[in-house]
C-alpha cells in the first residue's frame, strides 16, 4: 500500500495515536518519552508508531501533517501538537479531558 | 551569522516579538560539540491573541521552515501573550533530557 495510505488508515482507525521515537517503553528522545509518559497518565488506550523503525514514515508524515518534528498526537483524525503543546494542555488539565472524551466517544455504540 | 542569531532574526522580522529568546540545547543531546541542532525559543508576542497553541507553533514552523528541512532537528516553543507571560512570571519549562535517539 501507498505509504501515505497507511499513515491515513493508522490516523482514522485509531482514535489515539502517536508518532514518536522509540516505543512508550522504551523512547529513543526526551520529546517523545515525556509526552508518552503524559499520555500513560491519561490512562486511556493508545497506539504507538515507531518512526525510527518506519523511516518512509519519519519522511512522509511531516509533509501529510505539516508538521516537521516528533513526537505528533492525533486524537480523532487531528493533529493535536508536539511535545510542548501536550505539555501545556497537560498541565491544565486540557490533554486529560480530550483523551477520555475521545475514548468515551469511540468505545460508546453510535446512534 | 550563527543558527542562533538567524533563527532569532527571521523570527523577529516575521512577527512582533515582546520577548524573544532562542536557546541552543545541542549540548544536551547526543550530537557532536558545537552542534547547532536543538534550539529552544521563547515568545512572547501580540500576534498569538486568540490563537490556539498549534496555531502559534505553526507560524513558527513555516518561519524556520527551511532551517528545518536543512538540519535544524529539534524545536522547542513555548509561545505566550504578554497576558499568559506574566501569569507564567516570565518563566518558560526546561525541555526534557535526551534519549539518544537521533
Amino acid at each position: 500500500m501507498d505509504i501515505l495510505e497507511t499513515i491515513k488508515e493508522q490516523i482514522e482507525q485509531n482514535t489515539i495515536i502517536i508518532y514518536m521515537k522509540g516505543s512508550p517503553e522504551q523512547p529513543q528522545c526526551g520529546f517523545s518519552a515525556q509526552s508518552t509518559q503524559m499520555l500513560m497518565a491519561c490512562g486511556e488506550r493508545f497506539a504507538y508508531i515507531d518512526i525510527l523503525a518506519n523511516p518512509e514514515i519519519r519522511t512522509t508524515l511531516p509533509k501529510y501533517s505539516d508538521w516537521p518534528t516528533f513526537p505528533q498526537l492525533f486524537v480523532e483524525g487531528e493533529l493535536i501538537g508536539g511535545c510542548d503543546i501536550l505539555t501545556e494542555m497537560y498541565e491544565n488539565g486540557e490533554l486529560q479531558t480530550l483523551v477520555s472524551e475521545a475514548s468515551q466517544r469511540a468505545t460508546s455504540p453510535a446512534d | 551569522m550563527s543558527l542562533q542569531e538567524k533563527i532569532e532574526q527571521k523570527i523577529a522580522d516575521a512577527l512582533p516579538c515582546k520577548h524573544l529568546e532562542v536557546i541552543n540545547e545541542s549540548n544536551k543531546h547526543n550530537v557532536p560539540p558545537g552542534s547547532e541542532s536543538h534550539f529552544k525559543v521563547v515568545l512572547v508576542s501580540d500576534a498569538f491573541d486568540d490563537q490556539k497553541l498549534i496555531v502559534r507553533h505553526r507560524q513558527i514552523n513555516k518561519i524556520l521552515a527551511e532551517e528545518l528541512e536543512q538540519g535544524l532537528h529539534a524545536l522547542a516553543m513555548h509561545t505566550y501573550t504578554e497576558t499568559e507571560w506574566r501569569e507564567q512570571q516570565g518563566d518558560a519549562p526546561m525541555s526534557p533530557p535526551c534519549r539518544g535517539g537521533g
